[in-house]
């Protein structure tokens, strides 16, 4: 199957002879009249990080939703890890949005512990272990709801972590931290990398995304515009 | 990643969670409400406001009529269930709100747990927050109204709580139904009120018939009926729970 009509890619083309760990094809999403998704292709491959740049509206945080399963195509197919669709890998696919998905009310560990709990035990990390891998305190004793955005971010990447997904969904990462603690999460991140494990990620912030990326895809008007080597490849 | 590998990486996946022991229903909805409760006890939030408004019902009808008329203990029942109506959709309309904020929702969508006991631990704590604040209102009630059950009071125990899941299930469930609606908080009323009428009317009814002690009514058809609405309701909101919680 053809990546994408790439435009100015560099040449990024998946092997026709493996299976990519998720395929999209001729996906579409449409709210009404407007169209968030035109026709998007691409096969994302098992062990690589994809960041998706693009506009705000380019349609980068619908492809994520869909990916992870909570929003359905109005075309196209999504087949995740071999010929699954996103409802039949829930458990698999880890999706972390700009909002924290966590209660203000309960501390990052109460949290934790609580969505461990949904998932088959000895599925998950504790949650303790969860929390130390994004370098938060599991005796924290203050409530998420009185963490800063950084800390909330990591909060919500712990969660993510629990269920050890092998496909990581995470929808702009980076978004209200300052410099200081959008970095530490590149570092957290590029740290997160193993085989085996997908990592796509969006974000307006390339320079943040390309010490991390393999490859960089820009999506505009709902379109993937280009397909490009990231940073990481070079290194 | 080739073919073989996926597949491999499939057929492991499976083996995993087959060898993994996965909780129970009943051990979910523990889990469910458990967080609810303690998200509860912490803000404190739904008790109070529901509280405070059906005290303000209770006292406000209790100084509009002569509390010591015979017409008095004719309302009695109507007033004490239409305050906690009242007072319970200000609950149930945030039933899901912490839920939608900071899309916790979609958290929980994407975990594999079985999606009917978020459903029925939220109608257990919601029932538990209304059960507490009837508990609170009751001697209050019976105070200024200056009321004795005249029949058998022990109906009082069966009436209200089957009235009051009647409510919190349809409730719940219209809450969830109505979560994406910008005017949310008008639709659950609008909803909710026209679909609780008969229920309403069979607690109200059953309240009069205890408090009044009139033997010609009968109340045993009115508990059965409160408790056939009940099974109904509650079956139809967990069969179409999770196509409500799909739908975007």
């Amino acid at each position: 199957m053809p990546a994408v009509d790439t435009g100015s890619s560099t040449g990024f083309c998946p092997a026709d002879a493996k299976v990519p760990l998720a395929r999209v094809t001729e996906l579409s999403r449409l709210f009404g009249s407007f169209a968030a998704l035109r026709q998007v292709s691409f096969d994302f491959e098992a062990g690589k990080c994809y960041a998706l740049l693009g506009e705000n509206g380019a349609g980068k945080s619908t492809l994520m939703r869909i990916l992870a399963g909570l929003l359905p195509p109005s075309h196209g197919t999504v087949r995740l890890f071999g010929d699954q669709s996103p409802a039949e890998a829930c458990g698999r696919v880890g999706y972390m949005s700009h909002a924290p998905m966590l209660y203000d009310e309960l501390t990052a560990t109460e949290n934790l512990r609580y969505f461990a709990s949904l998932y088959p035990r000895g599925q998950s990390l504790t949650p303790e272990s969860a929390l130390r891998q994004v370098g938060l305190d599991p005796a924290l004793p203050r409530t998420v709801g009185k963490y800063s955005q950084g800390m909330r971010q990591r909060a919500s990447l712990a969660r993510v972590l629990l269920a050890q997904p092998e496909l990581l969904l995470l929808d702009e990462p980076f978004s209200n931290m300052d410099a200081t603690s959008a970095h530490r999460m590149v570092e957290l991140l590029a740290g997160m990398r193993a085989p085996g494990r997908t990592i796509v990620l969006t974000t307006h912030q390339r320079e943040l995304a390309l010490p991390i990326a393999d490859h960089l895809l820009t999506l505009r008007e709902g379109r993937l515009d280009s397909v490009m080597d990231g940073g990481r490849t070079h290194a | 990643m080739t073919e073989t590998s996926v597949e491999a990486g499939v057929d492991a996946a499976s083996a995993d969670v087959a060898g993994v022991e996965t909780a129970s229903w009943f051990a979910l909805v523990g889990t469910h409400l458990q967080k609810d409760l303690r998200i509860e006890w912490r803000s404190r939030e739904a008790i109070q406001s529901m509280l405070f408004f059906a005290l303000l019902v209770v006292v406000l009808f209790s100084m509009a009529f002569d509390p010591t008329a015979a017409a008095s203990r004719e309302i009695a029942g109507g007033v004490l269930c239409v305050a906690t109506l009242f007072a319970s959709v200000s609950v149930l309309n945030q039933a899901w709100t912490r839920e939608i904020r900071h899309d916790v929702l979609d958290a929980l969508r994407l975990t594999p747990a079985d999606r009917s006991a978020i459903f029925v631990a939220k109608v257990l704590a919601n029932f538990l927050f209304v059960t507490v604040v009837q508990v609170l209102l009751g001697p209050v009630f019976f105070i200024f109204y200056n009321l004795r059950p005249l029949g058998d009071g022990w109906l009082l125990l069966a009436v209200v709580p089957l009235g009051t899941w009647a409510l919190v299930a349809n409730g719940t469930f219209f809450a969830a139904l109505s979560i994406r609606s910008r005017n949310r908080e008008l639709l659950l009323p609008l909803i909710l009120f026209p679909i609780f009428l008969p229920a309403l009317l069979a607690m109200v009814l059953a309240v009069k018939t205890v408090l009044t002690g009139d033997g010609s009514d009968p109340h045993l058809l009115w508990l059965k009926m409160l408790a056939g609405y009940d099974i109904i309701f509650m079956t139809v909101s967990l069969l179409l729970f999770d196509t409500v919680l799909q739908a975007e």
